[in-house]
C-alpha cells in the first residue's frame, strides 16, 4: 500500500465516527425518496386542480393588418390556457430575433363554428387586451364550450327576452336548470327502463323458443316500449324548443338550443365566491357525471365507480386465495427444497410484467373459463358471448394473480412473527392445529396480512395494461353494479380510472383540450388509492389495538 | 413404589408417598399410584445431537416433582416431552416410552390432543392470548366444543379461584387479559391450565419471569394445586425447589444424575455431582 492512501484512511478515523457517513447516506436516499414523490404530486395538484376554476375571458384586439385565426375576426376571445417562450426564434425585419418571443395559447370554443378550440397568438400582435364584462361562456352537451356575447333568449311562444333585461340571466339559468332535469329524465327512461325492457325481450326471445305464451309476453313489453318511447320523444321534442342566441366575435349569431346547454356563467362577473361555488359544482360534476365528446368532457363517474369495484372485487378473490396459500406454505409444508423452491417460484410471479398476466387472463380466464360457461349456461345466446369476452370478473381475476404474491409474501411473514410461546400455548391446552390457526395465529396476524392487501390494492387499482386486454372499455353503457337483477353484472365490461388517463392522453382526438382532463383524472385515481388505502390501514390499525400481542 | 431402575438412582426407601395432605382431601377412594408417570429408559434426540440419556423415573401422583440441573441439561426437553410438546420441532426422535396413568403417551391410538387434554402446561414466559380474560380461561373448553354459557361461567370462576385470581380479576373479566401485571398473567395462564381440569399439571420455570411477591402467589398456588393435580415443575432456583416440592430430580447433560424425595436430595445427596451443583461449586 501507498503511503498517502494509509494518511487518507486516518484522516478519516479521525473526522467521521465509524459507519457515521452512512446516516447521510441513508437520509439522503429518503429524501430523494420523498423529493420525488413531492414533485410529482405537485405537478399533477399544480395542473389537475384549476381545471376546475373559472378562467377570466380576455378579448384581445389584434393590430391592423393581422388575420386572425379566427376567420373574418379581428380579435381573439377566449380563455388564457398557456403563456409561453417560442421554441423557434421569430426573427424581425432587420434579421436580429424579436425582444418578444412569447405565444399566448387561447382557449377559444365554438369548436362547431371555427372546427378548432384553441388558437395561438404571438404576444406581438396584440395591440390591446381587456376582459368585457358580458361574455358569457356556455357549457354544452356537445362541442365543447361556447364563448360569445349574449343576444336574446328565443322561447317556444315566439318571444323573445333580449340580453339587456334584467330578468335575462335569471330567466336563463331556470331555463337550463330545466331542461337539465328534463335531459336527465330522458336518460333515465332510455337507459334504465328501456334498457330493462330490452334485455327482458331478448331473453323471451332465447329462451322462450317462440312459444305463444313469450309470443304475447314480448307483445306486452313491446306496447311498454312504446308508450316509454313516446314519452320520452315528447320530452327531446321539448329540449330543442327554446334558443339562445349567441354573437361570435367574427360577428356571426348562432342559435344554441336550450336542451344542449349543461350550464352557463359571465365569467368576468364572478366574485371570489361565485367562483368557489362554480369551483365546487365543477369539482362535483366531474365526480359525478358520464363522460361526454369521448371523454374529453364531462365527468367520470363510471371509471371511478369501475376501478372501485374492480379492486374491491379483486381483494375479495386475492385475499382468501394468498393467505390460504401462505398457511399452507408456513403452517402445514415441511420446511425443505421443494417448499423453499415455491417460495422462490412465488417471489418471482411478481416480476413478471403484467401485460403477460393480461395476455394469461385472455387466454385462460376470458377464452377457455368463460367460453366453458357460455357453452354449459348461455348455449342459448350463443355466438354473442356472455363470459366468453372480457369482463370485471376476469379483471379483477387477473389482477388478483398478479397481485397475489404480494400478499402471500406479506401473510408469511406475518404468520411467522406470531410469538411461538402463543401458539405453544394454544397446543397444550389441547387445540388442533387448525384451531390454533384459526384462533390464535390468524387473528395475530390480521394487522399484517392487511399490510399484504394494501399494497396489492395500491398496485391492482393503478394497473392498466392487463386490463385493457380482459374488459376495460372507453365507454361502458352500464355499470357492473346497478339495480336490475342480479345486480351485480360480473360479465360487464367497465370503465377504468388508469385506463381513462391513457384515453384521454394519447388516443384522444383532441390531445389538447383533453390534457387537463389527464391530469384531473390522474389526480383523481391517486386520491381514491390513497382513500382504499387509508380505509385499509384504519381497519388495521383497530386490529392492531384488538389482538395486540405485545404482552407475549 | 417410587423405586428407580437406574442404579445412580438412590431409590425411596418410604414406600407410601408423604401425602397426607393429599389424602386429608379425600378426593379419590382408590389409593394414589406412585409411579403415574412412568417414563422408561427414555432418550431423546433434536436432529443427530441426543438431548437424553436413557431416563427412568417414577413419578407419584398428587405430589409436586422439581426438576433441577444446569441449563441445557435437559430438564426443559423431558418436560415439554410429557405432553409431547416436542413433536412441534422438525427432526426430533426418541427411544423408550413414557407412560402416563397406564398408558402410553406414544401409543399410536391415542391422539396427542387428547393426551394435551389431560396434561395442562404453563410456560416460562406467560403467554395469554390477545383476548378478554374471560376467554382465556375458557380455551381449552371452547377448543374442545364446550360452548354452554353455564359451564363456561362455572369454569372460569372455579380456574381463576384456583388459581388465587378471583378477586383481582372477578370486576373485570371481559377486559383483555394483556391489560394484567406480570404475576397476573401468569397466574392467568394457570387457571387456563387447570380449566379443562387435567391429571398432571407441567410447569416450565412458571416464576423465572416474575419479581418475589409474584413468585411467593405462584409458589403458594402451587402447594393448593397438588391437592388436586400431578406436578411437575423445572426451575432453575433451587430454593424454590425446596420450598414447594415433594421430590427432586437433578439433571446433568441429558442424564438423571439423582431423584429422591426433596428433603433428602438437598440435606444428604448420595452423588458428588449433586452435592457439586446445589452446593454452588458449578452450574
Amino acid at each position: 500500500m501507498h503511503a498517502p492512501r494509509k494518511d487518507y484512511k486516518d484522516l478519516l478515523k479521525v473526522h467521521a465516527a465509524p459507519g457515521e457517513p452512512f446516516v447521510w447516506l441513508t437520509s439522503m436516499g429518503l429524501a430523494v425518496g420523498i423529493l420525488m414523490v413531492i414533485g410529482l404530486l405537485t405537478v399533477i395538484v399544480l395542473n389537475g386542480l384549476p381545471v376546475f376554476w373559472p378562467h377570466p375571458v380576455y378579448a384581445a384586439q389584434l393590430k391592423a393588418g393581422v388575420t386572425s385565426p379566427i376567420a373574418n375576426a379581428t380579435s381573439v376571445v377566449g380563455e388564457i390556457a398557456e403563456e409561453r417562450t417560442k421554441s423557434v426564434k421569430v426573427l424581425g425585419a432587420d434579421g436580429k430575433p424579436l425582444a418578444d418571443q412569447k405565444e399566448i395559447q387561447f382557449f377559444v370554443g365554438n369548436k362547431d363554428a371555427y372546427g378548432f378550440s384553441f388558437a395561438f397568438l404571438d404576444s406581438g400582435v396584440i395591440a390591446s387586451i381587456d376582459r368585457p364584462k358580458d361574455v358569457l361562456v356556455v357549457e354544452r352537451i356537445e362541442y365543447g364550450d361556447a364563448i360569445g356575447t349574449p343576444i336574446a333568449l328565443k322561447t317556444a311562444t315566439g318571444e323573445t327576452i333580449d340580453a339587456g333585461t334584467p330578468q335575462f340571466p335569471t330567466d336563463l339559468q331556470k331555463r337550463i336548470n330545466e331542461g337539465n332535469t328534463r335531459r336527465a329524465k330522458i336518460e333515465r327512461i332510455e337507459k334504465t327502463e328501456i334498457g330493462r325492457i330490452n334485455s327482458r325481450m331478448t331473453e323471451l326471445r332465447v329462451k322462450g323458443k317462440g312459444s305463444a305464451e313469450s309470443q304475447r309476453q314480448i307483445a306486452d313489453l313491446d306496447t311498454k316500449y312504446n308508450v316509454l318511447a313516446a314519452e320520452a320523444k315528447a320530452l327531446r321534442q321539448k329540449q330543442m324548443q327554446d334558443e339562445l342566441v349567441l354573437r361570435l366575435p367574427n360577428g356571426t349569431e348562432r342559435d344554441i338550443l336550450i336542451g344542449n346547454i349543461v350550464f352557463a356563467y359571465y365569467p368576468n362577473q364572478l366574485g371570489l365566491v361565485a367562483k368557489t361555488g362554480i369551483f365546487l359544482h365543477n369539482i362535483w360534476g366531474f365526480l359525478t357525471l358520464d363522460p361526454r365528446e369521448a371523454n374529453t368532457e364531462g365527468g367520470v363517474f363510471p371509471a371511478i365507480f369501475g376501478t372501485f369495484v374492480m379492486t374491491l372485487l379483486m381483494s375479495v378473490a386475492v385475499m382468501p386465495f394468498g393467505v390460504i396459500a401462505a398457511i399452507y406454505l408456513r403452517e402445514y409444508a415441511k420446511q425443505g427444497f421443494f417448499v423453499r423452491a415455491v417460495r422462490i417460484a412465488v417471489n418471482n410471479l411478481a416480476g413478471v410484467p403484467s401485460i403477460v398476466f393480461g395476455v394469461f387472463g385472455l387466454g385462460f380466464f376470458v377464452y377457455f373459463l368463460g367460453g366453458s360457461i357460455d357453452q354449459l349456461f348461455f348455449g342459448d345466446y350463443l355466438p354473442t358471448p356472455t363470459f366468453g369476452t372480457g369482463g370485471i370478473l376476469w379483471c379483477a381475476l387477473t389482477l388478483a394473480l398478479m397481485t397475489v404474491p404480494v400478499v402471500i409474501v406479506a401473510t408469511e411473514e406475518s404468520l411467522a412473527s406470531v410469538p411461538r410461546g402463543a401458539k405453544e400455548g394454544s397446543l397444550a391446552c389441547g387445540a388442533s392445529k387448525w384451531q390454533t390457526i384459526q384462533r390464535i395465529i390468524l387473528p395475530a396476524s390480521l394487522p399484517g396480512i392487511l399490510t399484504g392487501l394494501i399494497l396489492a390494492m395500491a398496485r391492482g387499482a393503478g394497473e392498466v395494461a392487463p386490463l385493457m386486454l380482459v374488459g376495460v372499455v372507453k365507454l361502458a353503457p352500464s355499470l357492473p353494479l346497478d339495480t336490475e337483477a342480479p345486480f351485480i353484472h360480473l360479465e360487464r365490461k367497465f370503465m377504468h380510472l388508469g385506463f381513462h388517463i391513457y384515453d384521454l392522453g394519447f388516443q384522444s382526438p383532441d390531445s389538447e383540450a383533453a390534457k387537463p382532463m389527464v391530469f384531473a383524472t390522474t389526480l383523481l385515481l391517486i386520491v381514491l388509492v390513497v382513500l382504499l388505502n387509508l380505509t385499509a390501514i384504519l381497519i388495521r390499525e383497530r386490529l392492531r389495538k384488538k389482538f395486540s400481542t405485545g404482552a407475549f | 413404589m417410587a423405586a428407580s431402575q437406574k442404579p445412580n438412582v438412590m431409590s425411596d426407601p418410604q414406600s407410601t408417598p408423604s401425602t397426607s395432605s393429599v389424602a386429608a382431601s379425600g378426593a379419590h377412594d382408590e389409593p394414589l399410584k406412585s409411579d403415574f408417570i412412568k417414563i422408561d429408559n427414555f432418550s431423546f434426540w433434536y436432529g443427530a445431537k441426543q438431548a437424553l440419556f436413557n431416563i427412568s423415573m417414577d413419578i407419584p401422583e398428587r405430589q409436586v416433582t422439581a426438576f433441577i440441573g444446569p441449563s441445557g441439561c435437559g430438564k426443559s426437553t423431558l418436560l415439554r416431552n410429557l405432553n409431547r410438546m416436542n413433536d412441534l420441532i422438525e427432526g426430533v426422535r426418541h427411544e423408550g416410552d413414557v407412560i402416563v396413568n397406564e398408558q402410553s403417551i406414544y401409543d399410536p391410538h391415542i391422539e396427542v390432543i387428547s393426551l394435551r387434554k389431560r396434561i395442562g402446561m404453563v410456560f416460562q414466559k406467560s403467554n395469554p392470548f390477545p383476548k378478554s380474560i374471560f376467554e382465556n380461561v375458557v380455551y381449552p373448553l371452547r377448543v374442545a366444543g364446550q360452548n354452554k354459557k353455564s359451564v363456561l361461567d362455572e369454569t372460569v370462576e372455579r380456574s381463576l379461584k384456583g388459581a388465587a385470581l378471583w378477586e383481582e380479576a372477578r370486576d373485570r373479566l371481559h377486559d383483555s387479559a394483556l391489560g394484567l401485571s406480570g404475576g397476573q398473567m401468569q397466574r392467568l395462564c394457570i387457571a387456563r391450565a387447570i380449566a379443562n381440569r387435567p391429571e398432571i399439571l407441567l410447569m416450565d420455570e412458571p416464576c423465572s419471569a416474575l419479581d418475589p411477591i409474584a413468585t411467593a402467589k405462584v409458589e403458594e398456588l402451587i402447594h393448593e394445586l397438588k391437592k388436586e393435580f400431578t406436578i411437575v415443575i423445572v426451575t432453575h432456583n433451587m430454593q424454590q425447589a425446596t420450598r414447594c416440592s415433594d421430590r427432586t430430580a437433578f439433571f446433568y447433560l441429558g442424564k438423571l444424575i439423582e431423584f429422591d424425595l426433596t428433603g433428602k436430595l438437598f440435606q444428604n445427596p448420595s452423588q458428588k455431582q449433586t452435592e457439586d451443583y446445589i452446593t454452588g461449586r458449578f452450574g
